[in-house]
């Protein structure tokens, strides 16, 4: 028997679900090997029994946590999907924020009405079998993890930075052309593609294991970031990391030139 | 059916979630609800404190199927605030851009979502099979569109190049001209779509609604104009406001809204077509008068026969854009630009509709009030509106079948609730 692979999103633009469907003629093949069996933005059919459960979206408030449970319990394997799941990404900006002031300022008089909670990811909520990183996530990645958990492996990211990748494209380094760049702490597997473009590396695939964050800090800094602009930068997509949050508190506690 | 309920729990074949409630007693319509639980994002509010160089960047994350629209309304925006006027190589190459995301996003609705509706099916899944030759083609297009896009923002969903007062990087003229080739072999599978589209049953349902669209007096309005309604009149876009007036209610995360005339209006698609038919490529019109379209037409599940038209009109537009790039010939450009305190209002015609991004920057550039109108938004009253027209008049009809045409209302609309916050569901109740 295929595998059944059920497909939900939360908070997010569901950019990631879209990455699925621009795999064009490749889906038919995917469609080969495993049976969607509920995926509510593409078909009508649903059903509560499945293998793997591809999860989009973070929490951003509370009512959500038993679907998610839900699905969690009835996967054999979660895949979180996308920056919104991995790391919390975007959504993360407002936990920078008093979540009743956020409320108030969207929803006016009608604020009650409307529950939020501090943005998670998936993996802060339940355990998560694999994870396909970025905002949004690169098709063939996706293709790539895939393939591994249906052959029973363990998928593996690269653990070294955006740096190696865009060295190896032969770029011109952003900072050399006075732009600051968030790929030497930024995990790989992208090919680099915003610096290839001519912009920043803005984070959305998390950290490297074991980032070093204080020395990019110095860099940062040595080229002309103040201390709030560094805080806005590693923020942009990050800011759920618990290393951000720390390097954020480190950042706070020792001031700098503001 | 005479007496019950209906409920329907997250629609599905859209995009986010919404919820429909009907109650219906002794024969009689006693109550109805279109509901969006979307979780809510707070865009408007996460902005606030970000620079203004990075907020397209941002805001393209509130919707996934429009990101590209989203990054150019904020770029307009910020623009309009900073006092820039970009180049005209660089609004070229937006409004090349800009089509290539409504023809991807239009497929997408009219191919995969609405489609299996039209056909008999619940999903395009069984379409592989019984219809293999139209979902291929359907695919193709849907492929070129997103080819498209990536060509030019260096990504399909989430553009990278496309920034402030210009572009970080360029297609060359080579890929340009490629790109061309594609677009004028894709016109056939667009003729075999507009075929197919001429043999299905569109379900007639007429009701009395203002159509609110860009107009701009040299082109088919989708990256600049003034707010033009079929009830006459524009409004210029920095008065949005006195226009489309927002409103909430509680059972929808997504705002709502009215018109300055009536308590509710459309847009989208066949809001353009209404507005603006005249304007439309030649393929294009041959294509709406194929398939029935004449403005101004009142039925909304003719909306995706107009996201139809709109395809054959970005293809042919599109190489009519490429034309004129190729004869001027891309240059890279200064893109600097002076930062400074001020107000601006963005819009676009965004495949959904007219979508509106305003932002308030102080003198570092870093913004402190945002107000983002999104086209869903401005629809979720007019969808209630109709369902209440509608309903009566299909009550004697199975439950499954009032069921079904909502459903299928709903869709037409192609919603995008992610945009809005996320919605929809049906409950009958």
């Amino acid at each position: 028997m295929k595998p059944r692979v059920a497909i939900f999103d939360f908070g997010c633009c569901e950019g990631c679900q879209l990455q699925i469907v621009n795999l064009e003629e490749q889906i038919l093949d995917l469609l080969g090997v495993v049976d969607v069996v509920t995926w509510r933005e593409a078909m009508t059919e649903q059903s509560d029994e499945f293998d793997i459960a591809i999860v989009e979206g973070s929490i951003t408030r509370e009512e959500e946590v038993p679907r998610l449970q839900w699905i969690r319990d009835h996967a054999r394997i979660l895949v979180a999907i996308g920056a919104c799941a991995h790391i919390g990404g975007i959504n993360c900006l407002k936990n920078r924020f008093d979540l009743e002031e956020v409320r108030r300022y969207v929803y006016g008089e009608h604020a009650e009405v409307f529950d939020t909670s501090p943005t998670r990811p998936v993996g802060a909520v339940v355990q998560v079998d694999a994870v396909v990183p970025g905002c949004p996530i690169d098709r063939q990645e996706f293709v790539e993890i895939v393939k591994d958990l249906l052959l029973g492996k363990k998928p593996q990211l690269p653990t070294y930075a955006v740096c190696v990748e865009c060295k190896r494209k032969n770029n011109v380094c952003l900072f050399d052309k006075g732009m600051v760049c968030l790929g030497p702490v930024t995990r790989a597997g992208c090919g680099a593609i915003c610096p290839s473009f001519g912009n920043s590396c803005e984070g959305c695939r998390g950290l490297v294991p074991d980032p070093n964050l204080n020395s990019h800090r110095e860099v940062l800094a040595q080229y002309g970031l103040s201390v709030d602009e560094i805080l806005r930068f590693v923020n942009l997509y990050g800011g759920c990391q618990p290393e951000i949050g720390c390097f954020q508190e480190a950042v706070e506690a020792t001031g700098g030139p503001r | 059916m005479k007496d019950g309920k209906i409920e329907v729990h997250y629609v599905t074949r859209v995009e986010g979630h919404g919820n429909i409630h009907v109650n219906i007693e002794g024969g009689a319509l006693k109550s109805f609800q279109w509901e969006i639980p979307e979780a809510p994002r707070f865009f408007e509010a996460m902005v606030r404190g970000q620079s203004c160089m990075d907020v397209a960047h941002i805001t393209s994350r509130i919707c996934g199927i429009c990101s590209i629209g989203h990054t150019l309304a904020a770029l307009q925006a910020v623009e309009n605030a900073l006092q820039v006027r970009p180049s005209e190589q660089t609004l070229l190459l937006r409004k090349l851009i800009l089509h290539g995301e409504t023809m991807q996003s239009h497929v997408l609705h009219a191919g995969y979502l609405a489609a299996p509706d039209l056909l008999g099916a619940p999903s395009v899944v069984p379409l592989v099979g019984s219809h293999r030759d139209i979902v291929l083609t359907i695919i193709r297009l849907h492929r070129l569109a997103n080819e498209w896009s990536d060509l030019l923002g260096g990504r399909t969903t989430h553009p990278i190049n496309a920034v402030v007062n210009g572009w970080t990087s360029l297609p060359t003229e080579e890929q340009l001209a490629g790109l061309r080739t594609r677009i004028e072999a894709a016109v056939s599978d667009a003729l075999a779509i507009v075929e197919v589209f001429k043999t299905l049953q569109i379900p007639d349902f007429k009701r009395d609604t203002e159509y609110v669209a860009l107009k701009h007096p040299a082109e088919y309005a989708f990256y600049e104009g003034d707010i033009a309604s079929t009830d006459g009149g524009t409004t210029p876009v920095p008065d949005y406001k006195k226009k489309v007036i927002e409103f909430i209610v509680p059972y929808s995360t997504a705002k709502r809204a009215r018109s300055d005339q009536r308590p509710s209006f459309a847009v989208g698609a066949l809001a353009r077509v209404n507005n603006n038919y005249e304007q439309l490529s030649p393929l294009a019109r041959k294509a709406a008068e194929d398939m029935g379209l004449k403005p101004v037409c009142t039925n909304p599940f003719m909306n995706t026969v107009a996201q139809v038209v709109e395809v054959a009109h970005a293809l042919e537009d599109g190489l009519h854009l490429i034309d004129q790039l190729l004869a001027r010939g891309l240059r890279e450009e200064d893109r600097t630009v002076q930062v400074k305190a001020g107000t601006g209002v963005g819009a676009v015609e965004v495949p959904r509709g007219l979508l509106f991004h305003e932002y308030t920057l102080d003198d570092q550039g870093l913004v402190t009030d945002a107000n983002l109108v999104i086209p869903t938004g401005q629809n979720h009253q007019n969808i209630e509106d109709d369902m209440g027209t509608l309903i009566p008049q299909i009550i004697d009809r199975p439950q499954e079948e009032i069921r079904l045409m909502l459903e299928m209302l709903v869709r037409a609309y192609d919603p995008c609730i992610s945009c809005s916050t996320h919605l929809l569901q049906v409950e009958f109740r």
